[in-house]
């Protein structure tokens, strides 16, 4: 078993409306910056042990399936790194 | 025939679905959801409020409590039940109907009167309306937005799935008139069987003579209807 970190990033799909970032884009346009487009998404990290880095990407898949993501409005992605 | 209301950690409109079923002479009784679904449930309210603090998302963690997944066989056996605000974030979240209530357009929480157009009177949920009438229920909630793919939303029209949409008091669909930017101005859906429905608008809040408007009845009378 080796220890990984495992970051879920959960993102709205494309098309979502997403009046926080919309809210979030606005206020920083008005402190003066200038940006096209501002984009937000939720991220955790997740500390495990495995047997190898697919092992711990396959059980962290799962726990988004089941709850990080909610597959109606997000996407989501995995990336492994050990620990 | 006792309605079972569920109550998780941070429900709060648990005590006026009590009540209003209660007032229409429907018997009804707050369950603890860690004490499990008593086994003569004859309904079940998923009530509003903030269960578990929104963490995660609005009705999230509710819908993965041990609870849910009797709640899911007691449907499946045709055991009637709605979902209300919070609970209908949760009956999203736990799949027992299509689709997302999520953040409103404004970011904001709304609390206000809206008006609803039945758009299916053929169901124990609306069958005390006429098709097309014009209801006026409050809402009051952050994350009520409808969001579900387009062909989920085809199918939910086609099958006559969609309860009620959000109008003006003249029962026109208008920007204006979609408190939320919910697609189509959804406001209420069925699952797989008409004997479940979620709605983000609160028929409990517009049930009792006392404290105003009472066009939300025929809606709790689903629980009559649907056994």
């Amino acid at each position: 078993m080796s220890a990984y970190t495992a970051t879920v990033t959960v993102r709205l799909k494309r098309g979502v409306l997403d009046p926080e970032a919309e809210t979030t884009q606005r206020s920083l346009e008005r402190l003066g910056f200038e940006l096209a487009d501002l984009r937000s998404a939720d991220r955790f990290e997740i500390d495990l042990n495995a047997e190898s880095p697919e092992a711990a990407a396959d059980r962290v898949d799962e726990m988004a399936e089941r709850l990080l993501a909610n597959p109606t409005i997000h996407d989501y992605d995995v990336t492994v790194d050990e620990r | 025939m006792t309605v079972s209301i569920i109550g998780f950690g941070g429900s709060n409109c648990d005590r006026d679905a009590e009540r209003a079923l209660s007032h229409l002479g429907i018997d009804a009784e707050i369950v603890w959801h860690e004490d499990g679904l008593p086994e003569d449930t004859t309904g079940v309210v998923l009530p509003g409020g903030f269960s578990y603090g929104d963490y995660l998302r609005a009705g999230a963690m509710a819908a993965r409590s041990p609870i849910m997944a009797e709640v899911r066989e007691a449907a499946a056996d045709g055991v009637p039940v709605l979902g209300v605000c919070n609970g209908a974030q949760i009956g999203c979240e736990s799949g027992l109907t299509k689709g997302a209530f999520t953040t409103n357009e404004s970011a904001r929480f709304q609390c206000e009167r809206v008006h609803l157009r039945v758009e299916d009177a053929d169901t124990p949920w609306t069958a005390a309306y006429e098709e097309g009438e014009v209801i006026e229920v409050p809402i009051a909630h952050g994350e009520g937005r409808y969001e579900v793919a387009d062909e989920r939303l085809d199918e939910l029209e086609g099958e006559g799935r969609v309860l009620f949409r959000y109008c003006d008091e003249d029962g026109e669909l208008t920007d204006e008139a979609n408190p939320n930017g919910s697609k189509h101005s959804v406001a209420g859906v069925l699952g797989e069987d008409e004997t479940v429905a979620v709605l983000m608008p609160h028929p409990e809040r517009a049930s009792l003579p006392d404290v105003g408007p009472t066009d939300g009845q025929g809606i709790l009378r689903g629980f009559e209807r649907a056994n």
